[in-house]
């Protein structure tokens, strides 16, 4: 097997190797990728709907469908692991080893973890809210604040954690954010928009169409952050314990 | 011999990408163990995220956002050099969805190991053959 994966591997590179001649160089302004699309982003991002991040507006709003389904990628994949892991432990028979029982929690891993978790969800808030202007938004705050929860949950162990973050509400709330993005959606075919066209929103938010459309794709990252948030938690919770909600790693 | 090197140099980054794709293939290919399987795409999408933020790139241009947003004098600029003076966004929004979903399929991924192990007691995929033969 070793063998065939090797003349496979090196039949692959050689291809693509011959492959790289046809590519253009490397910070090549005139690549074909950066000659079509991507310059008008660039020219009317701005004044089209007010956010200087051309990164998030197209995520958000030129590419909006796009985002909302992959928000709903995540949220499926969250449930499909739930599904196959989650288990009632009176009924099936367990093959997984039992890990061996912790008895006093560290001092100095706990006393850390308690001090980085409130600076890491503050900063994750930032990262959400200011995902506009500089680098970020609701995927990567949502995976920040996810991992504030997952190191608590290191350095305790899972069920002091799932006490706090009941899992219940952590799927409700995943449900919840796909909602957002996809009310926030609705509401401008209510006010009169096509789906996810956030302009129309400022007829009831009292600003102009370009910045309705800020206040929009803020709305709908932060809905993307909620469920980010609890889908990486949830399948950190199933993961390390195998479905049994016990201890944990 | 001169321009295939700095053909050579010019194209690094394809190297790069490619070097790491072909770990990740091999991986997913040779080994055994299915976690090492599951590693092996990681790498390989990994490979893949780079190649697509590599073609974006443009030599001298800034991240894609505008300083300071609001009326500063990059927005004076001519069409022309705005877009020069930026790298190619659509690449990292793209790319930014395809981690996500590299997440999600992780996630799915080990779950699934998780389970198969619950039922054949082991994870070498030679051994889980032998099993469901039996």
């Amino acid at each position: 097997m070793k063998l065939v994966s090797l003349v496979v591997t090196l039949l692959l590179g050689a291809l693509l190797l011959m492959a790289t001649a046809d590519f253009p160089d490397w910070g090549d302004p005139q690549s074909p990728a950066s000659l079509h699309v991507s310059d008008y982003y660039i020219e009317n991002s701005m004044e089209q709907t007010s956010v200087p991040n051309f990164v998030t507006s197209i995520l958000a709003d030129y590419r909006g469908y796009d985002t909302m389904f992959e928000t709903t990628v995540i949220f499926c994949a969250g449930l499909t692991v739930l599904t196959l892991l989650r288990r009632n432990h009176r009924r099936q028979k367990k093959v997984v080893m039992s890990r061996p029982k912790r008895e006093n929690q560290d001092l100095i891993l706990t006393s850390a973890a308690r001090m980085i978790a409130p600076m890491m969800q503050i900063f994750a808030l930032y990262v959400v809210a200011h995902g506009h202007h500089s680098p970020g938004g609701g995927f990567q705050g949502g995976v920040i604040l996810g991992a504030s929860f997952i190191l608590l949950a290191l350095a305790y162990d899972l069920r002091t954690i799932l006490d706090r973050l009941k899992e219940r509400r952590a799927l409700i709330m995943c449900g919840i954010g796909v909602a957002i993005y996809a009310g926030i959606g609705a509401g401008c075919l209510l006010l009169g928009g096509n789906f996810l066209d956030y302009g129309v929103w400022g007829k009831v938010l009292g600003v102009s169409p370009v910045e309705a459309r800020s206040h929009g794709m803020l709305g709908v990252e932060i809905g993307v952050a909620i469920t980010v948030m609890y889908i990486m938690f949830s399948l950190y919770a199933d993961l390390s314990s195998g479905g049994e909600m016990d201890e944990g790693l | 011999m001169a321009e295939i090197i700095t053909d050579i140099i010019s194209k690094y980054n394809y190297w790069a990408f490619l070097i790491l794709l072909l770990m990740g293939l091999h991986a997913m290919i040779s080994k055994n163990n299915l976690v090492k399987k599951v590693l092996g795409m990681s790498i390989f999408q990994s490979a893949i995220i780079l190649f697509y933020v590599s073609i974006g790139e443009k030599k001298g241009a800034t991240i894609p956002i505008l300083a300071h947003g609001h009326g500063t004098e990059q927005v004076h600029q001519t069409a022309a050099q705005m877009v020069a003076g930026f790298v190619n966004p659509l690449p990292h929004v793209l790319m930014l969805t395809a981690i996500v979903v590299g997440v999600s399929t992780l996630g799915v991924a080990l779950a699934l190991i998780q389970k198969i192990y619950r039922v054949h007691g082991t994870i070498e995929e030679d051994e889980i053959l032998e099993n469901i033969k039996e």
